[in-house]
């Protein structure tokens, strides 16, 4: 497989990083080594950490950040940013469908079953009118170059509670501090106004009539993996970070407890799923959620970002049809690239997939987060076995795709520079409008072949910058 | 503000003044050991820490019949299960500040998560048992720094009230304790206890231990005595930690808290500073300082209760 590299082509450095190529030539190994603890220090100091899924000693870690960023030039940034909105636009209008009159099932295009026996589709949605008709106000799509031209193919659509946001903004942060003098050198694109983009979207989607939303940020709380994003964000915007015990339900309206007495919310961005925002619509024994929210919801007296059962629209079975929502909602050709896609609950697919599985990447079709899924070529014969089993015994619950060759981008290792496969995950912000920050998170899996750059998964983060 | 949001400060400022002033006491009894003692009151002196701090059985349970030093010192400082050591105070006071980061200023969060980062650092390097009065200072040092760079960075608003309301309340508290553990040691009338208060050195290092050495020369141009030592730490009102400075900001910041629900809380705390400050310091002696000072740590500990029940906790509407 050949692999794209980021920064050369053959053996000449790509123009958009020539300067920075020279620059990095120029500094002493000492500077650099400097640096890194340096950066190391503020992490740990600002407290940028993220708990571990499953370790109960709470222990923190700070995700690795690598010096070396990843540049996009500014065309091929223009070309993404166009396909990101075309999807995300389709993406919302194909959420607004099928809680409502289901147009595309019935023109044949996308299969009943797959929707309506969907997991992730949430009846309670179904005939209920949300503000702008918008249901994604904050995707994460994940987006990764692959092949020998490097074109974009979008991996995933994050349309729940997609995170890394706050990633983007400090490794910006630190890269200016510890190297202002690459900015002055090159025009890299600001992102610094993100949270302002995310408040007026979230204000935009207030309830019908008011005129000053009370935007807050809901969290499950400190022990939440992503819990310094929650509290970043609601700073950065200057809001009130809530979690579930601190807001409650009354006459259909949602209050938040203060030490003035009970004050109206009107717009919730949640970083809670679905399933544990209100223990009496869903699960019972969620304390995270808050009682009589989905009523208060479905009245239209309180807006939820992004709204519930977007799920369904990010799910993997619904993935191979994102293509086709664009053409039948907006008569337009997908600008980005669908990774095929073996749809395991296909006869004729799972008989492929069984036959290739050390070639090919299987993923839950509701799993996230890098976990559930198998890396063929980079797996043991036992694992591929333990898959195998999986899949005969349930099919529907799988999809599989040919392993890509994601791009590389020189990144600092114990040995000195060498190539590490990334990714790119863009933020998309739809309101009354559609907004984005030039750029994204760049994550990158640091051990060398790996392709799995979940920081569960022990990935590492690089600043983005889109040059001109 | 969120109730929740007031909460976590109100106890972040309150734990970290805890451990400034257990930092203070661990630092005054470090010196005393320095000075000619008997056995007697060496143990004794260990026995008071404890005393203070009302941890005599949970340390007599983590350490049956120890009376040495270390022990007490460990306990005190690096023992995350007794709630009130320094480790202790100051993850609570990390842990409430983490879990409001985003209400503190960037400054305020760092400087608290450093302290707590670099504490355990130091501990782990041993410096409890290799320079503990370095560690003492240390604590002090970084109290004081938070302490300013709250003052220095946050906006005056509800959240910088309830970190004050909490730091006004445990000095309060801690200061009352300070005081009061010689006088509940004293047996009224017995000659021991009447030599004892006549300790020079033990007076001397109470007021050092509240950073009041200094003050107390300045205010009496005279020699150490009980009696002024209690009335400059009880009633002195330019006294930084005294009980009536302590009290009148903690009435200070209620009424720039008020709300339509906390006037019963605002007249319990000004009824106790009324008390205070129209004390008689001949009275307080005659009836005994232990009574007396027993009677306002239970008073200091209903207001913090009416404080929780007025802001903190409130019932659905």
């Amino acid at each position: 497989m050949q692999i794209y590299d980021e920064m050369r082509q053959d053996d000449t450095v790509r123009s958009h990083y020539a300067r920075f190529s020279r620059w990095l030539a120029q500094q002493r190994p000492e500077t650099i080594a400097r640096k890194r603890a340096e950066a190391d220090v503020l992490f740990r100091r600002v407290g940028i950490t993220f708990a571990v899924n499953g370790d109960l000693s709470g222990t923190e870690r700070l995700i690795p950040f690598d010096m070396i960023p990843r540049i996009i030039p500014g065309d091929e940034w223009r070309v993404l940013e166009a396909g990101l909105r075309q999807r995300v636009q389709a993406l919302n209008l194909f959420l607004h469908d099928i809680y409502h009159d289901g147009d595309i099932v019935l023109a044949g295009r996308v299969p009943a079953e797959q929707v309506y026996t969907n997991a992730q589709y949430r009846p309670e949605m179904q005939g209920v009118d949300v503000p702008l008709d918008v249901y994604a106000h904050i995707a994460g799509v994940d987006v990764v170059r692959a092949g020998a031209a490097g074109e974009f193919y979008v991996l995933e659509d994050n349309l729940r509670v997609p995170s890394g946001v706050s990633y983007m903004l400090e490794n910006r942060k630190m890269m200016m501090r510890l190297f202002p003098e690459l900015f002055v050198q090159n025009r890299v694109a600001p992102v610094a106004h993100y949270p302002d983009l995310l408040l007026e979207t979230l204000r935009s989607i207030a309830p019908e009539g008011v005129d000053d939303p009370a935007v807050v940020v809901l969290t499950p709380g400190m022990y939440n993996s992503a819990y310094f994003e929650h509290t970043f964000l609601a700073q950065q915007m200057g809001v009130e970070l809530v979690e579930g015990k601190d807001l409650f339900v009354d006459d259909n309206y949602v209050f938040m407890r203060t030490t003035h007495g009970p004050r109206r919310v009107d717009v919730i961005y949640r970083r809670v799923d679905d399933d544990f925002l209100d223990p009496l619509a869903f699960r019972a024994d969620s304390a995270l959620g808050i009682p009589g929210l989905l009523t208060s919801y479905r009245a239209g007296r309180v807006t939820l970002a992004n709204a519930m059962g977007t799920g369904i629209a990010d799910d993997k079975s619904i993935y191979p049809f994102v293509p086709d929502m664009i053409e039948f909602y907006l008569g337009e050709k997908p600008i980005l690239n669908n990774v095929p896609t073996f749809q395991c609950r296909k006869p004729d697919d799972l008989a492929y997939t069984l036959a290739h599985l050390p070639e090919l990447v299987v993923k839950e079709v509701h799993g996230a987060g890098g976990y559930g899924m198998l890396v063929g070529p980079a797996s043991t014969q036992e694992e591929i076995e333990t898959f195998r089993a999986l899949l005969l015994a349930r099919p529907e619950g799988y999809i599989a795709q040919p392993t890509l060759a994601l791009s590389a981008c020189p990144t600092f290792v114990e040995a000195g520079i060498a190539p590490r496969h990334i990714d790119l995950r863009p933020f998309v912000l739809s309101g009354r409008e559609v907004s984005m920050c030039a750029g994204g998170l760049t994550r990158v899996a640091l051990r060398e072949g790996s392709l799995v750059v979940n920081s569960s998964q022990g990935g590492g983060t690089k600043d983005t910058w889109m040059v001109e | 503000m969120l109730s929740r949001t007031a909460d976590h400060l109100f106890w972040m400022a309150r734990y970290m003044e805890r451990a400034e002033n257990t930092a203070r006491m661990l630092d005054i009894n470090m010196e005393g050991a320095l000075l000619p003692q008997t056995p007697e009151q060496e143990a004794r002196a260990q026995r008071s820490v404890l005393k203070i701090s009302e941890l005599e059985d949970m340390f007599d349970a983590r350490h049956p019949g120890s009376r040495s030093r270390e022990d007490m010192l460990h306990f005190m400082v690096a023992d995350a299960r007794n709630p009130s050591s320094i480790l202790s105070c100051l993850q609570a006071t990390r842990e409430n500040a983490r879990a409001v980061r985003g209400t503190l200023t960037t400054d305020g969060w760092e400087t608290i998560n450093f302290t707590w980062l670099e504490f355990t650092q130091r501990l782990a390097n041993m410096e409890l048992q290799t320079s503990p009065d370095a560690l003492f200072e240390w604590v002090k040092y970084r109290s004081n720094l938070c302490r300013g760079v709250m003052q220095g960075t946050a906006l005056r608003d509800d959240a910088f009230f309830f970190m004050q309301l909490g730091a006004y309340l445990e000095r309060a508290d801690n200061t009352a304790r300070i005081l009061d553990v010689r006088f509940a040691d004293a047996t009224p009338n017995s000659r021991e206890a009447a030599r004892q208060l006549e300790d020079f050195y033990y007076w001397t290092s109470i007021l050092s231990s509240v950073s009041a050495l200094e003050i107390y020369r300045k205010v009496y141009r005279d020699v150490v005595t009980p009696a002024r030592v209690v009335e400059l730490l009880i009633l002195n009102e330019q006294m930084p930690r005294s009980l009536l400075a302590s009290l009148d900001g903690v009435c200070d910041t209620l009424a720039k808290l008020r709300t339509d629900a906390s006037k019963e809380c605002e007249r319990f705390a000004g009824k106790l500073r009324a008390d205070v400050l129209y004390a008689d310091i001949r009275q307080i002696l005659e009836t005994g300082v232990h009574a007396w000072l027993t009677q306002f740590l239970k008073r200091v500990d209903e207001l913090g209760l009416r404080v929780m029940h007025t802001f903190l906790m409130l019932p659905i509407a």
